[in-house]
This record gives C-alpha cells, structure tokens and sequence, in this order.
C-alpha cells in the first residue's frame, strides 16, 4: 500500500491542495490491512457532491439527473442532498439546456451539464463550440465560461451505430475547450473535481462500462481537497521497450496486453495513461517515445482525423530521430458500428489487437494486412 | 471638450451638471432675452403649442427639466396575446424626450459612419447595421437598469451603446483595433460590456436566445430582482432552440423576455416566405405576448417595463417590436433585390423613430429646430472624431493571437501556422 501511494506521487500525478488531515471517508471500506477501493461510478458521485458542498454557485442539469436518480445513477442521492434547484431535470432537449447551462455560466454560475451519451452532445455542439468555447477569446477575457459537459462517451456492449461513437478527436480538435477522458476512480474523482473548479469550459468524458468497475484508492483521493492537474498523463506502468498511448477504457485493455507481452514475449511495455486529450500531454508522451523508441496509440475512437493521428504526428515531429519503428495506430474500424456480437467484437480494439501491434514495432512479427 | 463631455453625460443619463441649456450649442453664451426672441418667433412659424407656460421667460430650461410631465400616447394601441396590453398613454418629460433624441441621433450617425468605414475597407468582414431599429434600443434602456441582462445576435452595435459602451471602443472593434470592447479579436458581430450586464454580440442566428433564457435562469438561481432581455429577429423565430427554451423558461419560471426585433426580412426573405405564422408574439402559444410599434421610443419603453413587471412574478413573455431596417440585411446587401425603394423611403418618411422624437420635442416647445440640428451635427461631431482616435490605436500585437484561449492555460503550449516556426505559452 505504501509502495502504490509513493508510485502515484512519483508519477507527477497528484497536485495536493490545501493538504489536510484524511476526513473519514464516505464509504465504509477502510481498514488497515484491506485495499481501499472504489467503483468510478461512486467516484464521480462523490465529486459532484464534495464540489456541490464546496460552491453553492455548482449545478448540475441534465435528463433524468434528479429524480430518477442519474440514467446511469451517476448522480444518486444528489437531488434529495440539494434540491430540485440545484439539481435540474430537464424536457429532452439538448441544444436548448446545453445554451441555457452556458448562458447561466456567463452569468457566473458553474453548470455541470450532462449529456446522456456524448452521441447527444451532436444536438448541443453549436453551443459547447461556438458558445462555450470561443467566448473567452472573442471577447478578449471579458466572458469566461466555467461549464462542465460530461457523459459517458464511446461504445457501450450492443447499443449500435447511433449511440456507439467517440468524440475525444472532435472536441480535442477545438481551441478554447478543455477535454479529460478518466480511466480509473482515482482520475474519475482527481479530474472531475478540477472540471468543475475549471474557469474555462471542459468536456469531460467517461465511459458506461467503466462507472461499475472498482478501483483502489488512495486516502490521499479521498479527501475533499483531492484534485489532479489538467493537461498531465500519467504512467500507469513503466517500460522500456514500447510505449503505449491509450485512455479511457483501453487503458485496461493496454494493461492487459501488457502483462501478456511481459510473460509471453519478454516485451516491457509502458503504459501512458492519457488523462487529458487537450491539452494534450506532449511532454511525456515524447520522453516516453525518446525512452522506448516505440509508440502504439490505441483509442476507440473512428481511425481518421483520431487522437492517436495527432500522438503520432506529434512524435514525428518532436521525436523523430529517436523511432526505431513506425508509429502504429489501433483504433476503432473504419465502419460505422454493427449491432451483431461478433462484428462488434471486430470494430472495436480488443486486447490482442494491442499485443499484435507491439510484436510488429518490436519487429517479432512480420504485418500481414487481411482482406475481407 | 465640454461639448463631448455633455454629449457622453446625455447618453449615461447622468443628473444634469448645472442650470444653463446643456443643448445650446451656439459660440459664447446667450442671454435669456436671446433664448427668449428666438422660441417667439419659432413659435410664430409652428401652429399652437400645446405647452402650458404663458410667459417665455417663465419658461425653464428644457434640458434639466425632469418634472414636467409630458403625456404621450404610442402610435398604435399595443396588441396582446394571452395578456392584457398596457396601456398606451406614457407619462415621459422634456429631459427624457431630449435625452432619446440626442441618443438615437448618436446610433444614427454611428451607423451611417461605419457603412463608409465599410466602403473604405477599414471595417472587413460582416457589418449588420441598426438604422432605422434605433427605438428599440432606446425604449428598452429607459424601462430598465444596467443590472437587467441584454443579449442580442449580431446587429449589436447600438445595443452596445445603449448599454453604455462609447463610440471609441466600437470604431476600434469594428477596424480591428487594441482599443476596442473585445480589443480587436471579436469583430462586428462580438460586442460585450460584462460590467453593464450585456453578454453580447453572437453569431449564430438563434444561438442567443438558449443563452439569454440561461443568464435569467442564473438570475432566479441567485434570487435577483432583475431579468434578462433575449433579442433575436424575425430569421430567428423559426429556430428550434428557440422553443426548446422558451419550454425551460415557461416551466421553471424564469424572468426571460424574448425580444423579436421583427425588421421583417431574415435576411433577403421576407417574413411571409419564411413563417406559417408571421404572429411571432403569439408563437410562444402558452406564453403571453405582445406586439409593439419598434419604431416608437415610447412604446417600447412601455412594453420593455410592462415585461418586466410580468416577468418577475410570472415566467417568460415575448415582445414582438414592429420595427424596421434601412440598410440591407449587412453591408453586403444592397437590401433593394427583395424590397422596393418605395417601401423604404416610406418608412422613413412615415415611421422613423428619430423624426417622431422631433415632431414631439418641437410640439411641446422643448427645443427649436436649430437647436435639434446642431445636437445632430454634435452627434457627426462626436462620431467624427471618435473614428479619428479609433484610427490612431494600433492594431493587437502578434503575441495577442495567443492570448485569451483559455482563462487558466496552465503553460499549455499553442502552435501558429507553421509549429516549428512559432510556438507559445498559453499563461
């Protein structure tokens, strides 16, 4: 336990405010010799609650947000805590409370409004792009927009092409936003709390699978005063072999893969956890590249124009002599997604798809391109 | 200069700075005998006043005189829906009827001027132009205070004015210039003066109207007495947003006024081609409604208060404000391929708000005819040499191209054209 808080800090992770003594947790799963863990799903809750707690100025509004609970009961026990005011049930329709929460954040309040997947975000974009994030700029720093937009975002299991798609790269592109994509409860709690304490509008996106998924945490997280830095990846696992981009849900499956190169093929991998698309984290991913000398990108996010498009790009450019391989993309195929089990299994990364293309750069195996 | 000093006190609506006629343009200072002789005879030249005064010398000045009560009925009786209209008779006086006319002949002359910046290519891009819309500005000011909220899309340049931007900090946005509102990165379209409450200045048609039901929503959040006014036109009302916030507003009760300024072309298309229901005041259905003479200071101003008063204690209500605009839909519009000349010159002959304004100020003996048209030749004065200093700041610095992305940059790094060439900091 120790040794994992000590990696966490090592790990240029954690930005400790206002350090005070741990406040017994909510949950009651402390003990001295047991893991501390937590589900992403608590972990957001808890945030949403402690920043509600912190500034009476925090709203949240969003569909089923109050009342039944949270579509994906993200914000449980929220309403009954504080109110049908400050926790806004809204008709189904985006693009009016996605302009509503930004005109209120002109007026200085700090919505946290949430998409019920970002596949709905599409209705409200003129507003996260032309009203939230452009404002600040247009306006030479006289209307600044402390918004929070989040949902779960990217694939779920067999929901079809409609409600499947990722849109890290679409938002990552515009200058003005801010976007985080948490893996584990730890950055769910760290970088959600910075979100919301943001000046400037954040896209914040989750993932549905991962909200029942339960991580260890650290009393350090736990505590109200818990926030990451925007804009730093972390090192989920050292290496010296290959360095392997990932975020969201793929971190695990990087991990994983990881293991698997580790025991099987003697690869040391290192696993960069993204945390922030933009601003994107160049820095480590370089010294990473610069270590290793070679990059995997993986995303479940459409191939073309994709954040593992700009990684390599960015490598090229800062890092060029230091590649002994091409950089190599693993991302969602380039099709819109099947309902069928089996094609879905196929649009999307899967663990071996993450270990082929390390054997590749790693020059183990030769690529052989399968034609349908 | 003193002249700009008054002129500026005029439009901030500051108490009157001492007794002598504020307005009396004239070299040296008159006598009262002088003031006197030349209402006698101006009299003479009009048909009976209706002022009460018998005697000229009697007569105070007109300029600080905010006890008369002047009452004036709006052209036309104001038609409601699902509310019962107000009435049309409004108790104003002589310094507010001065105080509209000065103001709106300042918009006037604003506008008039940037179209020639336009032509001279000092103003690029988009200009949409308010001329001939100037009352609704105006009237809504007088109804309200500077802690009620504006918003408006892009024919802002008067909003801003009204609000109490000066004509230096418009100039320089429009020619790009450090000295502007939004310091030359916003343009035309991007006004905003936060301290006054107006939150622009947006490009998007219809975008402003979610945005302004969201600066009412803050303002019932925090248990304000105050509301927020949400123009948008006649090409807007047909916007889905629109009534997806009009339903938020309706049902949670927020202090929202939505604003048509109804010029009757949403760009080149006439409202008729555009709108099953050209009624806009009655499209908010179960939300009340009123139509309102656009052209006339006094109307709005009765309907901008009468608004206010509902939207405190009852949720969101629409102003539909009949106005009219003389320039095409923007400066690259000649506004004569989808409308007669005819209809144009008509208007302005009939219904320009500025020329109402006169006919009242000259009926009830407030001011001559010369003493209006030197306030309309400070107010060119005034723009004149507003544009001179505009045309003396300098244009922002390269390192301005980087600023303001982000209010909190962390030190992220940003990347002109070419990355490898030019980098920054964001603070």
């Amino acid at each position: 336990m120790p040794g994992f808080i000590s990696h966490q800090v090592a790990a240029r992770g954690l930005s400790l405010l206002r350090l005070r003594p741990v406040a017994a947790t909510m949950r009651t799963y402390s003990s001295a010799t047991k893991e501390v863990t937590m589900t992403v799903r608590d972990a957001l809750n808890s945030a949403l609650d402690e920043e509600m707690a912190a500034d009476p100025n925090v709203f949240i509004m969003g569909e089923e947000v109050g009342e039944y609970q949270g579509a994906y009961k993200i914000t449980k026990g929220l309403l009954d805590k504080y109110g049908p005011e400050r926790v806004v049930d809204t008709p189904i329709t985006e693009a009016g409370f996605a302009g509503i929460g930004v005109g209120s954040a002109y007026h200085g309040l700090r919505p946290v409004i949430e998409f019920m997947t970002f596949n709905f975000s599409m209705q409200a974009i003129d507003h996260i792009i032309n009203s939230a994030a452009k404002s600040n700029y247009m306006s030479a720093g006289q209307i600044n927009v402390p918004i929070v937009f989040r949902g779960p975002n990217g694939p779920a299991a067999g929901v079809g092409a409609q409600h499947s798609q990722c849109y890290s790269a679409w938002y990552g592109s515009v200058p003005g936003l801010k976007v985080l994509v948490p893996y584990s409860s730890e950055d769910a709690r760290g970088l959600l709390k910075a979100a919301i304490q943001d000046p400037d509008p954040v896209v914040f996106l989750e993932n549905e699978l991962l909200y029942g998924e339960s991580f260890p945490i650290s009393a350090e997280a736990l505590d109200s005063s818990f926030c990451l830095p925007i804009g730093k990846a972390k090192i989920e696992r050292e290496g010296k072999d290959v360095t392997i981009t990932a975020f969201s849900k793929m971190v695990g499956y990087a991990l994983k893969a990881a293991e698997i190169l580790e025991k099987e093929e003697g690869i040391n991998a290192e696993v960069i956890n993204l945390r922030s698309i933009r601003p994107l984290d160049r820095d480590t991913i370089n010294a990473s590249v610069r270590k290793t000398n070679r990059l995997i990108t993986v995303e479940e996010g459409f191939p073309q124009h994709g954040v593992g498009a700009e990684i390599c790009a960015s490598v090229v450019e800062d890092s060029f002599g230091y590649l002994d391989a091409g950089v190599e993309r693993i991302a969602a195929a380039d099709v819109p997604t099947p309902y069928a089990a089996n094609l879905e299994r196929r649009a999307f990364p899967q663990i071996e798809d993450i270990v082929g293309a390390v054997k590749r750069v790693c020059y183990r195996s030769l690529p052989m391109v399968a034609t349908a | 200069t003193l002249l700009s000093f008054v002129l500026s006190a005029a439009l901030l609506q500051h108490p009157p700075l001492h007794q002598t006629y504020r307005f009396d343009l004239s070299i040296g200072h008159k006598t009262a005998d002088d003031m006197a002789l030349a209402r006698r005879s101006s009299n003479l030249l009009k048909p009976l006043s209706t002022a009460s005064s018998s005697s000229f010398l009697n007569r105070r000045p007109f300029s600080t005189d905010d006890s008369t009560t002047i009452t004036v009925e709006t052209s036309v009786p104001f038609t409601g829906h699902n509310c019962e209209p107000p009435s049309r008779s409004i108790d104003t006086t002589p310094k507010e009827l001065m105080t509209f006319f000065t103001d709106m002949a300042l918009m006037r002359r604003m506008e008039i001027a940037a179209d020639s910046l336009y032509k001279s290519k000092l103003i690029r891009g988009f200009c949409h132009l308010y001329d001939g819309q100037e009352a609704v500005s105006i009237g809504m000011e007088a109804a309200i205070t500077k802690k009620d909220c504006i918003i408006t899309a892009y024919r802002d340049h008067c909003i801003f004015l009204g609000r109490g931007g000066t004509l230096l900090e418009s100039f320089s946005e429009l020619m790009g210039r450090q000295a502007g509102c939004s310091r030359g990165k916003g343009g035309s379209m991007h006004f905003y003066k936060k301290d006054a409450c107006f939150f622009g200045g947006h490009g998007i048609v219809g975008a402003q109207v979610p945005l302004g039901c969201g600066l009412a929503f803050a303002q019932k959040y925090r248990k304000e007495d105050h509301v927020t006014f949400t123009m948008y036109g006649d090409g807007a009302a047909n916007q889905g947003q629109l009534f997806e916030a009009l339903n938020m507003a309706a049902l949670w009760d927020l202090p929202a006024i939505l604003v048509c300024e109804n010029n009757h072309y949403g760009m080149g298309t006439a409202e008729w081609r555009a709108a099953k229901s050209p009624a806009y005041y009655k499209r908010g259905d179960y939300v009340p409604g009123l139509k309102v003479d656009g052209m006339d200071a006094f109307a709005v101003k009765q309907a901008c208060k009468f608004a206010k008063e509902h939207a405190l204690k009852n949720g969101p209500i629409i102003l539909e404000m009949d106005t009219y605009r003389y320039h095409g839909h923007s400066m690259s519009d000649p506004g004569s391929t989808y409308r007669t000349r005819d209809e144009i010159s008509g208007v302005r002959q009939e219904r320009d708000p500025i020329e109402r304004i006169r006919k009242l100020i000259l009926a009830h003996d407030i001011a001559t005819e010369k003493e209006l048209k030197d306030i309309e030749k400070l107010a060119r004065k005034e723009v004149d040499e507003a544009i001179a200093k505009a045309k003396e700041s300098p244009m922002p610095d390269d390192p301005e191209l980087f600023t303001n992305v982000y209010r909190k940059g962390f030190g992220v790094e940003s990347f002109g054209t070419d990355r490898k060439e030019v980098r920054a900091t964001l603070p």
